[in-house]
């Protein structure tokens, strides 16, 4: 067995609230990224970064797709920071059952920030020229962990949904089929 | 399948409650873009000049610029078209925002109105769920009040919402349509939505719109980008202070408001005030901006952020949009913290920023010169800006003069009389102006304010210089990096074009020069308006991201038809006949066709009628400023002719264009 520990660049987006003018230009490029074929279409709807909004009680906070969740927190909570009212939501980035943000829109499957894996930089925060999204690496060392696939997230999301005997159902009828 | 648009409209007829999504022509968007362009094509289509404003089958179209909702950069505007109550025109706001995107993203290109609601509605479009709902209880409610109540009950944080305010509700004729940041403002858009019963518009898009070829797209997105920060860096020099970077212009951000204040006349478009912006006024109004202003914000997807929310002490939150950072306080000769207080009312309300600071200053100059006496303003206050509030409201309301100021300065002189009209000094084509009153005539300027259907001059101005720069060097390092013009040309005008002497204003730059220049302004306006570009970043300003050499290849990428440079022309050209027939049907003609009076102080007659002449000439119209037959065929608008023929507007045979005329013509646009 080898070290479970390893070396590990961590990117880390640094988000200034006090910086975003709200255009979501970061949800739009976020969908486009991840169209299929790459930048086909635009559908904020599908973007891994949401800008929770509310411009006449100046509340700007981009939030990132994280993990899925079965359930919704119990009772949800509210922040007063300097005056501002926030939902606990705002700053949660779970997809979760509570919310549509961070979920496909026709399939309701999660939604998670992949930091646009194979660009240089994400590119939300390419695309936010007022600086409140920044990126920063840093080395840290990390228990190796295999990263679930998108294909197995979604999975398991179905099956929270359905039940696993429909969906080993379903995959049997259409492999069938094909 | 559809690039960049969706394909369908959505039709709905207020009086019988009926809606339908309707798939548009391909062909159509090739011919006429989308957004100004296809709102024009409608409206030529299904309102006969005999149908007026407030006519049931008057159409109020929402359009959405074609490329709205990909991601190039600041395409976001909503183009709405009608028929205006107060020039009896067509009405071809614009707003910023958020709102055509959302639409294009729910699966529709444009919402069309036709009929009359029997009750206040407001309308709700989910995807693919569109519901006409009861909007009673929004009944004189704020338009931002009302944006924030319909999300609200419909429970959807995310909806973008265009509303009325009790402006629209009462049909005042310079009331607007509020979303966003953003407003429809001109030409009294919001008074025919109030007429149709339509409180608000309330969208939410969960799909996709696509982009014909995508690595081409982005990489041209990119340009555009770059090029946005490297101009946020490098200022353009020797021009003032919101020419000389991008936005629509800043006012927000920027707080030197010298070139403003002491350039544009205050009151009733009348005092010019030279040395007014002293030391002390700049820390006065820096500090009221620094104490309101509580972020400086942008539409969609755009880095530009030039909006702001105010929050002035005591009253709600609201966004402020460009020059009306100034007009309140200009018309009332009050200061910035009066403007910015009663800009918070007026938003709410839902009216014109430009037209109605004017009313008001018109009203009390009526007042002041015995026209109107004190009965007419019953329980007003003594105090000035309290008269501007009393004014608002009774505007508002329409109770008393009210009711006729509600009509606009021109309308309500008319109604006045006793010598009032000369009060109404500041209107071209029945519509409210800036407050600019200057010295000598500038050539380029004459035809913009003459011809300019948007009857606005910053929506036709730009690109150009404004004015001769003083030194040839200054003009010789303008030019080196000025890759927008159309041709270099432009460039030469520019070169030879002194502040003083021979080749100064009114002469130079010579009619043909002048036409050249207006009709490239102009394109550029118009392209953006059926592309749904921001003027902030392209027609309106010196050297923009987007320009006549990239847009075509934005529309060939994103919408996927061939696309070039003389294909663009002349669909815009195309498009901004058809606005000229629509008019000239509606009994537009040479004689409405000239600024104020007292815009200049210099004048020259002989010299505007050649200016004109040229211009029409140059246009393809004829001495009434009517599209002739061959120019009206060379743009495939055949039916266009055929239309004005039969109704005695055009002669079968006449007007082809003298050939001196067309040589001009061919020269300039080769």
């Amino acid at each position: 067995m080898s070290d479970p520990k390893q070396k590990k660049t961590i990117k880390t987006i640094k988000i200034d609230v006090d910086k975003c003018h709200g255009c979501r230009a970061c949800e739009m490029i976020c969908s486009a990224f991840h169209a299929e074929p790459k930048y086909s279409s635009n559908n904020p709807a599908r973007a891994r970064i949401r800008v929770i909004r509310d411009p006449l009680r100046d509340v700007y906070v981009p939030v990132y797709a994280g993990e899925y969740t079965v359930a919704e927190c119990a009772g949800r909570d509210k922040y007063t920071i300097e005056g501002k009212e926030y939902d606990e939501c705002s700053f949660c980035r779970a997809s979760c059952p509570s919310r549509e943000d961070f979920k496909e829109p026709d399939s309701g499957l999660p939604l998670k920030c992949d930091m646009c894996e194979g660009e240089e930089e994400p590119l939300c925060v390419k695309w936010c020229t007022v600086d409140a999204l920044v990126v920063e690496e840093r080395e840290e060392e990390v228990e190796e962990q295999e990263e679930q696939e998108d294909l197995e997230v979604g999975l398991e999301s179905l099956a929270d949904k359905y039940g696993m005997d429909k969906i080993l159902d379903a995959v049997a009828r259409l492999s069938k089929k094909n | 399948m559809r690039y960049a648009e969706t394909g369908f409209n959505l039709e709905i007829d207020l009086t019988r409650g009926n809606i339908e999504r309707v798939a548009t022509d391909p062909r159509d968007t090739e011919l006429y873009l989308g957004g100004l362009g296809t709102n024009a094509k409608i409206l030529w289509d299904r309102v006969p000049p005999d149908i007026d404003a407030f006519s049931p089958e008057n159409l109020l179209i929402f359009g959405t610029g074609l490329l709205c909702g990909t991601t190039a950069t600041g395409c976001n505007r909503t183009i709405v078209t009608t028929i205006s109550p107060q020039t009896k025109l067509m009405a071809f706001s614009m707003m910023g925002g958020y709102w055509a995107p959302e639409l294009k993203y729910a699966g529709y290109d444009k919402v069309i109105l036709r009929g009359k609601s029997p009750d206040l509605v407001y309308l709700w479009i989910n995807n693919d769920k569109v519901e006409i709902r009861d909007a009673s209880h929004l009944q004189g409610k704020g338009a931002i009040e009302t944006a924030e109540l319909i999300k609200k009950e419909l429970k959807q944080p995310k909806a973008q919402v265009s509303a009325i305010g009790l402006a629209g509700e009462n049909r005042v004729y310079y009331a607007t349509v509020e979303q966003g940041r953003s407003s429809a403002s001109r030409g009294g858009i919001g008074a025919v939505m109030g007429d149709k019963g339509v409180k608000a518009i309330a969208v939410r898009g969960t799909q996709d719109i696509n982009v014909a070829r995508p690595a081409e797209f982005m990489a041209l997105c990119y340009e555009v980008l770059d090029y946005i920060k490297w101009r946020e860096d490098n200022p353009i020099p020797g021009v003032i202070p919101i020419l000389a970077i991008l936005g629509s212009p800043q006012e927000m951000a920027i707080h030197d408001e010298k070139w403003h204040t002491e350039n544009f006349s205050w009151g009733n478009a009348r005092l010019r005030r030279k040395g007014f912006w002293t030391e002390e006024v700049s820390d006065e109004w820096l500090e009221t901006m620094t104490k309101a202003r509580t972020r400086l914000i942008s539409c969609y997807n755009c880095p530009v952020a030039c909006g702001a929310a105010i929050s002035m002490p005591g009253l709600p939150t609201y966004m402020m949009k460009c020059f009306t950072k100034l007009t309140y306080t200009m018309a009332a000769m009050s200061n910035l913290e009066f403007g910015l207080t009663i800009a918070q009312r007026a938003t709410e309300y839902g009216v014109d920023g430009y037209s109605t600071p004017q009313v008001m200053a018109f009203a009390l100059e009526l007042l002041e010169n015995g026209i109107l006496t004190d009965k007419d303003f019953p329980g007003m206050p003594q105090d000035n800006e309290g008269r501007f509030f009393y004014l608002l409201d009774k505007i508002v309301n329409r109770e008393g003069v009210g009711d006729i100021l509600a009509n606009g300065t021109h309308w309500a002189a008319e109604e006045i009389g006793n010598g009032a009209d000369a009060y109404a000094h500041n209107n071209i084509k029945k519509h409210e102006q800036l407050p600019l009153k200057l010295s000598m005539l500038n050539p380029i300027y004459f035809l913009m304010y003459s011809t300019g259907e948007k009857i606005n001059i910053t929506q036709i101005e730009g690109q150009f210089p404004q004015a001769a720069f003083p030194k040839r060097e200054h003009r010789e390092k303008f030019v080196t990096d000025w890759f927008q013009v159309p041709d270099d040309r432009f460039k030469q005008y520019f070169l030879d074009w002194e502040p003083r002497g021979e080749n100064s204003n009114p002469y130079y730059p010579t009619p043909e020069m002048a036409c050249d220049i207006v009709d490239w302004q102009e394109r550029m306006h118009y392209i953006d308006d059926a592309l749904g570009m921001c003027a902030g970043l392209s027609s309106f300003h010196l050297k923009p991201p987007y320009h006549i050499h990239n847009i075509p290849k934005f529309l060939s990428a994103g919408a996927g038809f061939d696309m070039d440079e003389d294909k663009l022309s002349l669909a815009a050209k195309r498009y901004r006949t058809l606005v000229r027939a629509i008019n000239i049907r509606r009994g537009l003609r040479r004689k409405d066709e000239k600024p104020p009076e007292d815009h200049w102080k210099k004048r020259f007659p002989e010299l505007e009628k050649e200016l004109l002449d040229t211009y029409y000439k140059f246009k393809g119209w004829n001495n009434e400023g009517i599209p002739t037959k061959d120019s009206l065929h060379e743009l495939g608008l055949d039916f266009v002719s055929e239309d004005l023929i039969q109704r005695g507007i055009l002669a079968a045979g006449e007007d082809t264009l003298s050939e001196e005329a067309s040589a001009i013509s061919d020269r300039q646009q080769n």
